[in-house]
């Protein structure tokens, strides 16, 4: 085959170019930083639980006569103190957020249908709505007089 | 070129001659022949099949796989280019660990016990060791494994300064056998996953001075099935031919996402 002009092989990278008109360098993407934020909460709060669940085993089990001095009186006497009230929201919003996010990982590897996928996570996120509700409203409205 | 631990290391305080004595050895292959459909048209299966071959200690299983192929069963299929460590067309799985064939040697595995062979895992096997690698590529072009740059070329060469260049030379060496993306359990789940493999060569461009895309990849990379997916099992930097400390760029690539966006 002859070469003509217009059958000419085209060469690239050759002379300067203009790039088209409004087009974008680096076009800011409307996705979110969602994966990007979950993985850094989950080795940031690991770092954190470390230090309040080992606290708080220790409190609870070994110092002071450890397991056997737990009762009403114990816990009532702990939440007196706003510093213990905050101690265990901090835990248990960790701790739950924690877990619900590396399970969802773990479904999101292993459940292969969309439905059983959806519902698995349905299942997970409804359990932690009811957890953080119910323990956050036990810190805030705990009654050190409710059997009197 | 980074060495490869071995299975068995040898480490001999003197060099000892080596033993060229020929070993009979037991390949035990993954078959998988798709035209083997049963009498009333089930689908093929896959089944095992041991191959007794001749072979001295210093030769390597793809020269095994080729004396089978050409004096015992001429149906054994696997691809196989430069066999020579450089096409990454042979990556197998060889007693459990994703390898390059044509860089196993006989002496460096236990052969008083079947050596065992079977397509990489995580791709749709076509037949015996042969996976459709469309996947795999796919996710490799998705992260524009090319050279972006703006405004006006220059007339001469991209120059580079001997520093910028060590910044991303170990990702450079990729061959893209896909050794460490089918060793990856995360992949193995549902091959949506971008691989360790594609996640190196954007590395690659992310950390190179003349580039200007690394903004583009790094969004890229930032999605569901980006880098946020890997958990560091470090199956691909043991798998790799090449030495390519593979979960280091991983994390190089997740260390830029953070100090960029957080």
């Amino acid at each position: 085959m002859s070469s003509t002009i217009e059958n000419a092989p085209k060469i690239y990278g050759g002379g300067p170019s203009i790039e088209a008109p409004r087009s974008k360098r680096s076009p800011r993407s409307t996705k979110t930083n969602f994966e990007l934020y979950s993985w850094l909460f989950m080795r940031l709060s690991g770092i954190l639980l470390v230090v309040l669940v080992l606290g708080h085993l220790i409190i609870q089990l070994v110092i002071d006569g450890g397991v056997s001095r737990i009762g009403f009186a114990f816990v009532a006497g702990r939440w007196a103190s706003p510093f213990w009230q905050t101690w265990d929201l901090i835990m248990l919003w960790l701790a739950e957020l924690h877990g619900v996010n590396g399970l969802r990982t773990i479904i999101n590897d292993y459940a292969e249908r969309d439905q059983s996928r959806f519902w698995l996570k349905t299942l997970l996120y409804a359990s932690a709505l009811i957890v953080l509700f119910t323990g956050t409203l036990v810190i805030f409205t705990f009654d050190p007089n409710i059997g009197q | 070129m980074t060495a490869v631990i071995e299975e068995t290391p040898s480490a001999p305080a003197a060099k000892p001659a080596r033993d060229h004595t020929p070993v009979v050895i037991t390949l035990r292959i993954r078959r998988y022949l798709p035209d083997l459909v049963g009498p009333n048209g089930e689908p093929a299966v896959p089944f095992w099949q041991d191959f007794q071959v001749e072979a001295d200690p210093t030769e390597r299983i793809l020269t095994a796989m080729h004396k089978i192929k050409g004096e015992q069963d001429g149906s054994l299929t696997f691809r196989r280019s430069c066999a020579h460590g450089i096409c990454g067309s042979d990556a197998m799985r060889i007693n459990g660990r994703n390898r390059l064939a044509c860089k196993t040697l006989v002496k460096d595995l236990d052969v008083t016990k079947p050596i065992t062979i079977e397509a990489i895992k995580g791709l749709e096997v076509e037949k015996d060791l042969v996976v459709d690698m469309d996947p795999f590529f796919q996710s490799f072009k998705d992260v524009m494994p090319f050279l972006i740059t703006s405004g006006n070329e220059p007339t001469r060469e991209r120059l580079q300064s001997p520093e910028d260049r060590e910044r991303f030379d170990d990702t450079t060496k990729c061959i893209l056998c896909a050794c460490c993306t089918t060793s990856c359990p995360v992949f193995w789940t549902d091959g949506q996953y971008f691989g360790p493999a594609a996640i190196v060569n954007a590395h690659r461009f992310i950390f190179d001075s003349r580039d200007e895309g690394a903004e583009q990849r790094l969004e890229i990379l930032n999605e569901k099935e980006g880098v946020w997916r890997c958990r560091t099992t470090f199956n691909c930097t043991d798998a790799c031919p090449r030495g390519i400390e593979v979960t280091k760029a991983i994390q190089e690539v997740k260390r830029a996402l953070i100090f960029r966006r957080v």
